[in-house]
């Protein structure tokens, strides 16, 4: 019997190890990844790797200032772009459950996450770049605010639908028309989750490539012009690590890193942001 | 009845097929309290939601009858029309959470965009905050949030809240099932001094509390009105025996 019962227990034992065995294993990609990608990153990156161009093969030295800007810019105009219809879609994801608009609404924005996307890219190929007969920054900034939107709806409405009924109640009993009661004080209450949602959504698309592929395309010089092509971090490190030539792809190992670093720190802003502005009740 | 400033006349409520108040008349007298108690599930927090048209906001809910404020029928009037002038304080102490004590206070102007001065503004604070017996505890710190007060002092502040849109009646959903005996009693005197400003209706499924407080008292059972009377009639010598029966605690 003893004997048993050790044996039971040297099993619920080992079962115990392999799970933490497991969730090391789990913890250990991204470290791996960081480590490598700063080993062969950090010593590109300096002040001149900022703020300079890209300099023709041959030359050395060069940076990365325009793809920096260029991901900032198309990353700011998706948000620009996404983060109203996002909000408004959580809103009323929220407040109707059982319509067949949410229904419908619920099950396209899921399958929308769902989308490759080298799909949403090709589709706003056709749909913007042909009819205007240009690569833009906007129509790459397009592609990635539909790659933002089902993030931004469905973590507004989770985040909405965990808030009391008795606070909306609170508003319309005091005769206040329904947007106010929604703007002023459902969506400021929510507000640390709605924001957490709209990081996470810039987080996961800065680094998308396949849908600037054929929008926002690339470019070798410096703009600020998103009726034009531009260069973004992701497009410039796939170019660059596929050329072959070593210092194309040092630049690529360093913009890889201020890819990474830039995500990472919105990353930490989001759990900082969910801890220190949630709203008591 | 003279002064009567609320008039329910075959008043019915659904939520679906369910048929939750039946039939209800009442006139309610200006400047008293009027409790409506019974059991669990009579329709007495329905009927009260639907004096200020919180009922329809519920999918699938209905209604059928007159409600009438000051012989106006409230359902032909706007709902934001209505719950200006029929205030409502809640069950659980519900003030928003984003604002300060002084900005809950003022919600119902600030955020109905009615353009008032800064001096009526803290006015109508103060004397809110006054006539809901909290001006004393909380003016030191009207500018912190308000869900930083106890439990008493939050459901004070939603009291001042829904006074401070000077309403003519104000509804009270159980307002202290969610408090501690002191808070409690806080609030039942508070309701003395309210009732020489403003008619109260306060739901309560607490006997004794309808009995300390309330001038007329309401018996509702499976969704009527059994009996509705000055409340130290009813409770010394009820007509109904549904109501006797609920009074001397046969069933609850």
């Amino acid at each position: 019997m003893a004997q048993n019962i050790n044996y039971r227990l040297g099993k619920s034992k080992s079962f115990r190890g392999l799970v933490i065995f497991f969730s090391i294993l789990c913890t250990l990609p991204l470290f791996l990844i960081l480590f490598y990608i700063i080993r062969e990153g950090i010593i590109h990156i300096n002040w001149n790797f900022l703020i300079n161009l890209p300099k023709p093969v041959g030359e050395t030295g060069g940076g990365i200032a325009n793809a920096l800007i260029g991901s900032l810019l198309i990353v700011f105009y998706a948000a620009v772009i996404a983060i109203p219809f996002g909000i408004m879609g959580g809103i009323y994801l929220s407040e109707n459950k059982n319509s067949w608009l949410s229904y419908w609404c619920r099950l396209s924005v899921d399958v929308l996450q769902g989308t490759p996307s080298i799909v949403v890219g090709i589709v706003i190929y056709f749909w913007i770049v042909k009819p205007l007969g240009t690569f833009s920054a906007l129509s790459g900034s397009i592609a990635l605010a539909v790659m933002m939107l089902p993030i931004i709806v469905r973590s507004t409405e989770e985040t909405l639908k965990l808030l009391p009924s008795t606070l909306k109640e609170a508003g319309l009993a005091l005769g206040l028309p329904y947007h106010k009661v929604m703007l002023r004080i459902i969506l400021p209450c929510g507000f640390s989750g709605v924001l957490s949602g709209i990081i996470l959504a810039v987080a996961r698309i800065a680094g998308e490539t396949a849908p600037l592929l054929f929008t926002a395309f690339g470019n070798p010089y410096f703009t600020t012009d998103i009726s034009k092509p531009m260069q973004s971090l992701p497009l410039l490190i796939f170019n660059y690590a596929t050329s072959p030539y070593d210092e194309w792809h040092n630049l690529a190992w360093g913009a890889a890193l201020i890819l990474l670093l830039w995500i990472l720190l919105l990353n930490i802003i989001t759990k900082i942001t969910t801890r220190r502005w949630k709203i008591q009740f | 009845m003279e002064n009567t400033i609320l008039r329910s006349i075959d008043f019915d409520a659904y939520f679906g097929d369910n048929h939750v108040v039946k039939k209800v008349n009442m006139d309610i007298p200006k400047n008293n309290v009027i409790a409506v108690m019974g059991p669990s599930g009579c329709g007495k927090t329905t009927f009260l939601r639907c004096i200020n048209r919180m009922h329809e906001l519920i999918e699938g809910a209905k209604t059928k009858g007159k409600m009438l404020l000051n012989e106006e029928d409230v359902y032909s009037m706007h709902p934001i029309f209505v719950r200006h002038k029929i205030g409502m304080v809640f069950q659980r102490p519900n003030p928003f959470p984003n604002l300060s004590i002084y900005d809950n206070v003022i919600a119902g102007y600030k955020l109905n965009g009615m353009k008032i001065t800064r001096a009526d503004r803290d006015a109508i604070v103060e004397s809110s905050l006054q006539k809901a017996a909290l001006w004393n505890e909380v003016k030191d710190s009207l500018h912190k949030k308000g869900t930083f007060l106890s439990g008493g002092q939050q459901q004070r502040l939603c009291i001042a809240r829904a006074i401070a849109m000077e309403p003519e009646i104000l509804l009270l959903d159980e307002p202290t099932s969610a408090l501690d005996p002191i808070s409690t009693s806080s609030i039942e005197e508070l309701l003395h001094e309210l009732k020489k400003n403003y008619t109260l209706i306060i739901v309560t499924h607490n006997m004794q509390q309808a009995g300390r407080v309330s001038d007329r008292t309401a018996f509702f059972y499976m969704g009527e009105l059994i009996e509705y009377d000055v409340t130290k009639n009813m409770f010394t010598n009820p007509r109904d025996e549904r109501t006797q029966n609920y009074i001397t605690g046969r069933f609850s």
